[in-house]
């Protein structure tokens, strides 16, 4: 392949062996893209610092022994372990040890370590047409729709690899052309009460998953108030059950102050009309089981927010648990409800921080087996599969009174 | 396309990675994300959601119509190939970067070639078992199958 000078001179080992790894790996993914081209990335988010096995250990130390260093800034995402307090995770003496080399390995290439799978919300905010490149499903997804900047669906080691470069083979989503929603999602019909509760959002976007895979969507009848918390949630139930890594919302993101704006004024391919029976069935097929049982209830997956933590100490009220409930969320959240001086009083309510990483990514949870109720459509989407959990969605209303009481509540009554 | 075992058949579709490779099919009937989907370990499918739920890649000639979820897909691949627990070969039916990346970082590290090839998603359906994938060509060149 015929490469510009700079990507030439990587190739070649001028900008040192780790950067010309990276750079050997890239055009072959240019390759496999179809592409001769290459556009120069402002930021990078990383997702390969999570253990997965001792072959992405390799591949970090393989970088850092090439004396590789990021050249733009870049974010982490999380890692199999917490950092701050070690003994929330239950990782096995070798694998918490590989975590840890793993972490400290994308640390010493010169990436911040933020540790959060929402870096949008812990400073990290690419401009609208910015391209960058991130990896993790839900921050893709975000980056793309939310603030409209440009990234692919980037897998773990592409992510380091371009920021060890400064550059992305130029295709998909860094293309304007291929941002055109080619799909509208006509949500009009349905009733204004329910774009209220935000238990609907997950539910909507494990929905646009299924129907649209990778495809690119306009949605049309969600209310302009909407919110960031909202489309994270849509967004990352939409990673998961599909391969969405960018949808438009009419008057709302970026890239669609209409619905003929997103579809570049252009027709739609094709119009689903969204009904109250496709949500239900969506809402329905979150959970894997029904009654009453409740072991844990676990939250923040995309992590939880400072607007996400104030909306559960409210429905809290001052009431404990009577069940183990995690939250997950990053230091950045965690460090500005310490200065508000309410950490303590989440911690009162007997509610489990766990930052840096996740319940489903690492052994956090105490009860091997059992049910867990989320509002999150990614936990419910991958706790079967990940720690062996059946699933109960609700709201996180639901969630907290399920959690006080001791036993699965859910109201219907915001569904009809 | 041949039954098992007669002579080869030449097919027109993209090398995303070469290699040669042959097995029995294992055909998904549901998209997959390997993070979430597949045991890094034992090459198991492990979402209970899933209809295969249960069955192995390892040394599978694997078929996917589509795949889904998860940037950790990547590492998920190149785990079970570092540790000889991969697919024999992917096939399929539309470009997954996700997935053809685990395949070319392997290949980097050392591991075994695995080939990845695109086809026209009609003739997943066809194709038969056991399978052998024979991608040595450059990119973009037709591919063997036997």
């Amino acid at each position: 392949m015929h490469l510009p000078e700079s990507q030439a001179r990587l190739l070649a080992g001028e900008g040192g062996e780790a950067a010309a790894m990276a750079m050997r790996i890239l055009v072959d993914m240019a390759r496999v893209a179809g592409t001769r081209e290459w556009v120069a990335i402002r930021s990078a988010h990383v997702d390969g610092c999570l253990l997965h096995g001792a072959s992405g250990v390799a591949f970090a130390e393989r970088l850092v022994a090439g004396a590789g260093q990021v050249r733009v800034p870049t974010t982490l995402n999380v890692g199999a372990m917490d950092l701050r307090r070690p003994d929330n995770v239950r990782l096995a003496g070798t694998q918490r040890d590989l975590a840890v080399r793993l972490m400290n390995a994308y640390v010493a290439m010169g990436c911040r370590p933020t540790w959060t799978c929402a870096p949008y919300q812990a400073g990290h905010r690419p401009a609208a047409g910015e391209d960058v490149a991130w990896a993790e499903s839900n921050a893709v997804v975000f980056a793309n729709s939310v603030l409209g900047a440009r990234t692919n669906r980037y897998g773990d080691f592409m992510d380091i690899c371009c920021a060890l470069t400064g550059c992305a083979p130029r295709a998909g989503l860094h293309l304007p052309e291929q941002r055109r929603a080619t799909t509208r999602v006509d949500a009009t019909g349905l009733p204004d009460r329910l774009w209220r509760q935000e238990a609907v959002y997950p539910v909507l976007g494990a929905w646009l998953g299924r129907e649209l895979g990778a495809e690119v969507a306009v949605i049309d009848g969600l209310p302009a108030d909407i919110g960031e918390d909202r489309l994270k949630a849509l967004g990352a139930s939409a990673a998961s059950t599909g391969a969405v890594a960018l949808f438009h919302v009419a008057g709302v993101t970026p890239e669609a102050p209409t619905v003929a704006d997103a579809l570049g004024q252009r027709p739609p391919r094709r119009t689903v009309r969204l009904t109250l029976d496709m949500i239900h069935a969506a809402r329905d097929a979150m959970s894997t089981t029904a009654g009453e049982q409740l072991d844990v209830v676990a939250l923040g997956s995309p992590h939880f927010s400072e607007q996400e933590f104030d909306a559960l100490l409210r429905a809290l009220d001052g009431r404990r648990s009577r069940v183990p409930l995690y939250v997950c969320s990053g230091r950045h959240a965690l460090a500005a409800l310490e200065r508000r001086g309410v950490l303590s009083d989440l911690e009162d309510a007997g509610v489990r921080l766990v930052a840096d990483t996740c319940v489903v990514v690492t052994p956090v949870i105490e009860h091997a087996a059992g049910v867990l109720m989320t509002n999150s459509g990614k936990f419910a989407h991958y706790s079967p599969s990940l720690i062996g959990h059946e699933v109960v969605f609700g709201s996180l209303a639901d969630c907290v009174e399920s959690a006080v009481a001791g036993r699965v509540m859910r109201d219907a009554s915001g569904w009809q | 396309m041949p039954a098992a075992g007669s002579e080869q058949a030449v097919l027109t579709g993209r090398v995303l990675v070469a290699g040669r490779g042959g097995g029995p099919l294992l055909r998904l009937e549901a998209p997959i994300s390997f993070w979430g989907g597949v045991d890094a370990g034992t090459g198991r499918i492990i979402d209970p959601r899933h209809p295969q739920h249960g069955a192995s890649v390892t040394a599978q000639v694997l078929a996917l119509p589509r795949s889904i979820g998860s940037s950790s897909g990547s590492s998920i691949l190149l785990e079970l190939l570092a540790r000889g627990r991969g697919p024999a070969a992917i096939v399929l039916g539309e470009a997954d970067q996700i997935l053809t990346l685990g395949a070319v970082v392997a290949r980097e590290m050392g591991h075994a070639a695995m080939p990845v090839v695109l086809l026209e998603p009609p003739l997943l359906q066809r194709l038969p078992t056991p399978l052998h994938i024979d991608a040595e060509g450059r990119q973009g060149r037709s591919i063997a199958l036997s």
